[in-house]
């Protein structure tokens, strides 16, 4: 298992060299540069564009700041943004845990409600049922993110008044923040009601969010069993007089469980292009709005830091899904 | 036992703190987050909004609800006779905030202003690179690093700021944000314990809210400030809720979640009217939408080619398209709202037939020009590629064959200052502090060809007119300058002036004392709310 584990780990480190490339480099093919877009409609002298530039190191040639970047980040500097003046690090490790939080609970929705619907609907083949959730789960997996939030948010917010609008939790809730995760932090606060805020707060753009990996987990879970199901072992089972419940939640969806974790593992960076979206709705204070302002306002540090821990955190996961693998099926080991 | 009852005890506290904190709240939800809480730093109205607006003051300030000058933390200042010198008394008795973070031992004075300006234009300064990259873009831009010679403290409550060369807007200048005044005992607290970068993140002045927190991209919390000089704030806490997208804006001010909210959706404008818990205030913006010609190609350097071409658009329909009627047909380059304004000058009108013959005496035939686009939505041009087709159908109508172009935004404002460039581009301008020089010398002055002057077009008569009214800080003569300046202007036609736009500002109507500023910036000292 020793040897499994660091053989995933030893892919990582050229895959982490690619992404850091990559990141360097997409945001420097854009047209346009910081320099010029702080001074907005006033133009910037050609002089003071050079001088300014210089001060800032990127005048250099590329691969000279390529490799500056890459040893500053192996020594854990992601770099000081060029608008907030703010290293990118301490940015990141504000804004993720919200993101984090988001998207914990995206996914547990996910896959509470996606693993029993394709299971139900797999074992209930050709029914109503089955018609109904993988009709739903079609318009689920279609559904443009930004108009879906707007239309629950006007529905849900604004004509039933159920839920508030957006934000994390309700603005006469204050607290210093703990662990940057609202749930907890509301908790630790002992702020009466603080907690339930934050709950309401958290509904909608998780529904949001969830919507999608929810989709695709159910069709996945679904098309998964029926293949297992169709399996001898199955028949076996069957024949051998288990109750129908012991036979597809122990012997057939352990293993139909192997393509559906993939997917899950695989719906960790869906989820993370979502939040851009989800976050942007919501006016949640994630890592997604944080990314996209410093794409328009070509702000290389957080573009290349924030790409690079977001590579991280999906390159980690799928190691602990190519884990978990290693745990259900013992055979992927070998 | 005694544990819990503890414990009920102390959330019961936390409780009616949280409640009485919540009491005089005004929630102001904001378009997006600041760069920075140091203003002199950056150039966006977000940043000044949650900065130099609320805990900050200046010399001068712009009054509420107008461009006029009125005295800040100097009660009043003396120019000498060859507009060389700005002598500032300063208040007696201004107090610094009071933080957690930082506890003054003395009250302004004519160290912190020197201080407050020297960082800024002394490449040589201590805190001229307090953090990476700072540019000091405003300071840059209004030309104090080579307008100001030195400053000198007369007195601990007076200063005196000694220019190279006159300059009439100067007072108005310093009204700006970038001219916010520091403290400079904070920044030497921050020097000893290293910890400079501070400065930016967390602001203290001695303006009417006193910063609390900020939680990236999410809230900025402010109070009052007890010691403010103009007297306590009616509201208790200010609060910035971060909503970066307009209709998301709309639905919180509509379900209560928050009292102001800047640049709604024009498609949202009658819907907040409809509210009747809503008042959706509007005022002319402080800016100009134009169409540059490079004046210096062919045939464009010829002014009856201009003014025809001038002609052939019908400015009602674009106005009728893009902004859904809210903006006015623009025939200067600066707004109506701004004093030296010629009302008198007449625009050029709409009436192609006029325009072909025009352009046929001017032996124009089968022209063809490009229009750039802006790629980007702006408050003075909401979809400047919608407008750009309705210009090409109208020029079509006269025989002018029309190819729009784009370019990223940033490559735009570039490319679009060259002055071999090709074609008409199309942008605008925002006043910075409602003084006429701020457009018509800075964008039309022969100085800023191949840069602010788009229209690359350099006229002597014109120029020695702005020129003139720089050096002179009589205002009535100043407006007589500038207004002969626009006859020369509309004669010259350097531009297609479109648009001024209107600005809506939907408020609560909870809120009271809450007055819409012209220069854009959202300001909330003598704003209250109904509890």
């Amino acid at each position: 298992m020793l040897r499994f584990f660091l053989g995933r780990l030893a892919i990582l480190i050229p895959t982490f060299l690619g992404v850091s490339l990559i990141a360097f480099s997409f945001i420097r093919l854009l047209p346009g540069d910081p320099v010029m877009l702080m001074s907005g409609e006033r133009v910037m002298s050609e002089e003071r564009h050079a001088q300014i530039m210089h001060d800032l190191g990127l005048d250099r040639p590329m691969y000279v700041q390529y490799f500056d970047y890459l040893g500053n980040v192996l020594t854990g500097d992601l770099g000081t943004s060029i608008v907030s003046k703010r290293p990118v690090f301490d940015d990141f490790l504000s804004l993720f845990p919200a993101t984090l939080e988001l998207s914990i609970c995206a996914i547990i929705v996910a896959m509470c409600l996606g693993i029993p619907a394709g299971v139900i609907a797999a074992v209930k083949r050709g029914t109503w049922f089955d018609q109904s959730i993988m009709g739903i789960a079609l318009v689920g997996y279609s559904m443009p993110i930004f108009w879906w939030g707007l239309l629950l948010m006007i529905f849900f917010s604004g004509y039933l008044q159920w839920t508030p609008v957006s934000g994390r939790i309700s603005l006469m809730y204050f607290f210093p923040p703990v662990t940057g995760f609202m749930l907890i932090d509301s908790l630790l606060s002992g702020q009466a009601g603080a907690f339930k805020s934050a709950v309401s707060y958290l509904i909608l753009p998780t529904v949001v969010l969830a919507t999608i990996p929810l989709a695709v987990i159910a069709r996945q879970t679904r098309s998964a069993m029926l293949e297992v199901l169709g399996e001898d072992y199955v028949r076996t089972a069957r024949s051998k007089g288990l109750s129908p419940w012991r036979v597809v939640g122990i012997h057939a969806l352990r293993n139909a469980l192997i393509p559906v974790i993939t997917t899950i593992g695989l719906q960790v960076g869906v989820l993370l292009a979502g939040a851009i979206l989800t976050e942007t709705i919501f006016s949640w204070p994630g890592i997604g709005k944080w990314m996209v302002d410093a794409v328009f306002k070509r702000d290389y540090a957080v573009v290349q830091g924030g790409l690079l821990m977001i590579a991280g955190v999906i390159m980690l996961v799928n190691l602990a899904v190519d884990v978990t693998y290693g745990f259900i099926n013992p055979r992927i080991r070998h | 036992m005694k544990k819990i009852s503890l414990l009920l005890a102390a959330t019961a506290l936390a409780s009616v703190m949280a409640t009485s904190a919540w009491s005089k709240t005004l929630v102001y939800c904001s378009e997006g987050s600041p760069e920075g809480f140091d203003p002199s730093l950056y150039t966006a109205g977000t940043t000044f909004d949650a900065s130099s607006r609320t805990a900050y003051s200046r010399l001068v300030e712009f009054k509420h609800g107008s461009t006029e000058i009125e005295p800040g933390v100097a009660e009043s200042w003396t120019i000498s006779p060859d507009g060389l010198e700005y002598t500032f008394k300063l208040r007696a008795g201004v107090k610094f905030q009071t933080t957690d973070y930082f506890t003054p031992t003395r009250e302004l004075n004519a160290d912190d202003v020197i201080f407050s300006f020297e960082r800024q234009i002394k490449a040589d300064h201590p805190w001229h690179k307090y953090v990476e990259g700072a540019s000091w873009e405003y300071a840059a831009g209004m030309g104090f690093p080579e307008l100001i010679k030195s400053i000198e403290k007369v007195d601990d409550l007076t200063v005196k700021f000694v220019l190279n060369k006159p300059e009439a807007p100067f007072i108005a200048n310093l009204g700006m944000d970038f001219a916010s005044i520091m403290s400079k005992e904070y920044a030497d607290k921050l020097t000893a314990e290293g910890k400079v970068a501070q400065l930016n993140q967390m602001p203290l002045g001695t303006g009417p809210f006193t910063f609390v927190a900020y939680q990236p991209d999410a809230v900025i919390r402010y109070k009052a400030n007890p010691d403010y000089y103009k007297g306590k704030e009616k509201i208790d806490d200010l609060v910035f809720a971060i909503t970066t997208d307009a209709a998301v804006r709309a639905q919180k001010l509509k379900a209560g979640e928050c009292h102001v909210m800047p640049y709604p959706n024009a498609a949202d404008v009658a819907e907040l009217k409809a509210d009747p818990n809503l008042t959706v205030m509007e005022e002319e913006g402080l800016n100009v939408a134009y169409l540059a010609y490079n004046t210096q190609m062919a045939p464009f350097d010829k002014p009856e080619v201009r003014k025809a071409l001038n002609m052939a658009v019908n400015k009602q329909a674009i106005i009728d398209a893009v902004f859904q009627g809210a903006a006015s047909i623009a025939k200067n380059p600066i707004p109506p709202t701004m004093w030296s304004y010629n009302d008198a000058i007449e625009d050029d009108k709409y009436d192609p037939d006029a325009a072909k013959k025009a352009l046929e005496a001017a032996g124009v035939k089968d022209l063809k020009m490009k229009i750039w686009a802006m790629p980007v939505s702006r408050p003075y041009m909401l979809n400047a590629r919608r407008a750009a087709e309705l210009m090409q159908a109208d020029l079509a109508k006269v025989g002018v064959e029309v190819e729009i172009v784009t370019h990223e935004w940033a490559e735009y404002l570039k490319l679009s200052s060259d002055v071999k460039r090709d074609g008409a581009v199309m942008l605008g301008w925002t006043g910075d502090n409602g003084d006429p020089d701020n457009f018509l010398d800075t964008l039309l002055g022969c100085e800023a060809v191949g840069g602010n002057n788009r229209a690359q077009w350099c006229n002597e008569e014109f120029n020695k007119l702005v020129k003139a009214a720089k050096q002179t800080s009589d205002q009535a003569e100043r407006a007589k300058f500038y207004q002969d300046a626009q006859v020369i202007f509309k004669r010259e036609a350097p531009w297609n002036t479109i648009d001024h736009s209107l600005v809506f500002l939907p408020v609560s109507k909870k809120v009271s004392g809450f007055v819409q500023d012209p220069l854009g910036i959202h300001r909330f000292d003598g704003a209250d709310i109904a509890e």
